[in-house]
């Protein structure tokens, strides 16, 4: 097996991957009307973890954190079409897609 | 240029794209641009991850993340009309409390991983050659069960999408097989139970002096 030391050290890659989901944290609060753009957050935070277990994968020599990766990516397609299909249907029902005029479930 | 070298500018300049494509996501106006600027901080992080040999999941995430995931929310970002300009009307007054979160969880992140971190040496990498084969492996064999599991998540997600968004139209006609087998004669057939008519016999002679004087 081909071992090839890594282009940068971990810890850079782990900051890297920090700086991700901060931003995508700092998105929820900037955009906590957008539904659109929260949904973008979100993938950007699973983005953000995505790149702490590819990190440590290949510090670590062990796959299985790629395997993880490839577990994540699908619960994430999954969980941002059934996100995707409750805006569109959302849209149908209210007119807007602003997280406020989402208050009909209240009593 | 060394090739380790070269690595590493290149790892630095990816990182440079794909920090300033994440804040354009989270700040543009228009969200068909945040969009795109999210196809490009996943294609950058796709080039990241082939810097750190993990090639299967690097062309994954292009494949599938960048061409269907995103793909789809292109797709409901443009069809919905939506007025953006209410939504982003207070924006200016959140940003200094978005600010100060992200840039606190940043801050505590980097201080805790970088310090935990710095006994470690140069990483090792697993072969290039193989890394498609050992994820294969390792799904089929070690993790086949999670990975039947999330066959199923995928089922359910496309169930679950079909069923919330689906609308019958109902100005079409159809066959339903079913309703079709399951009449009864008494749903096709009426019977009605109607008096016979008889033409009145008083109405016509009285009726035909007066009606040919030439003849007669």
């Amino acid at each position: 097996m081909i071992q090839l030391a890594a282009p940068v050290p971990l810890a850079h890659l782990l900051a890297l991957s920090a700086i991700l989901f901060a931003i995508a944290i700092a998105g929820i609060f900037l955009n906590r009307k957008n539904v659109i753009i929260l949904l973008m957050a979100i993938e950007l935070m699973l983005l953000a973890v995505n790149m702490n277990f590819i990190a440590f994968s290949h510090q670590l020599g062990d796959m299985a954190g790629q395997v993880f990766v490839f577990f994540i990516l699908t619960v994430a397609a999954a969980e941002s079409a059934i996100g995707l299909a409750i805006l569109v249907l959302l849209f149908r029902n209210v007119g807007s897609i602003d997280v406020d005029d989402l208050g009909k479930l209240r009593g | 240029m060394t090739p380790i070298l070269f690595e590493t500018a290149v790892f630095y300049a990816f990182a440079a794209i794909l920090v300033f494509a994440a804040l354009r996501v989270v700040t543009a106006r228009n969200p068909v641009h945040a969009a795109l600027w999210l196809v490009l901080s996943f294609f950058t992080a796709a080039g990241i991850w082939l810097l750190l040999q993990a090639e299967f999941l690097a062309i994954a995430l292009v494949l599938v993340y960048v061409g269907a995931v995103m793909v789809l929310f292109l797709f409901v970002v443009m069809m919905l009309d939506v007025n953006f300009d209410a939504l982003r009307k207070h924006f200016r007054s959140y940003v200094p409390v978005g600010l100060v979160v992200g840039l606190l969880v940043a801050f505590q992140m980097v201080v805790l991983l970088w310090n935990g971190t710095r006994g470690a040496g140069a990483a090792v990498g697993t072969s290039t050659a193989e890394n498609t084969r050992a994820l294969g492996r390792l799904l089929y064999v070690d993790y086949v069960y999670p990975f039947e599991l999330a066959a199923v998540v995928l089922l359910v997600a496309i169930v679950a999408a079909i069923a919330l968004t689906y609308r019958k139209r109902r100005e079409t006609k159809y066959q339903d097989p079913s309703e079709q087998v399951r009449v009864r004669r008494a749903d096709r057939i009426r019977l009605i139970d109607l008096p016979v008519e008889r033409p009145a016999p008083a109405a016509e002679p009285a009726a035909e002096p007066a009606a040919t004087p030439g003849t007669r």
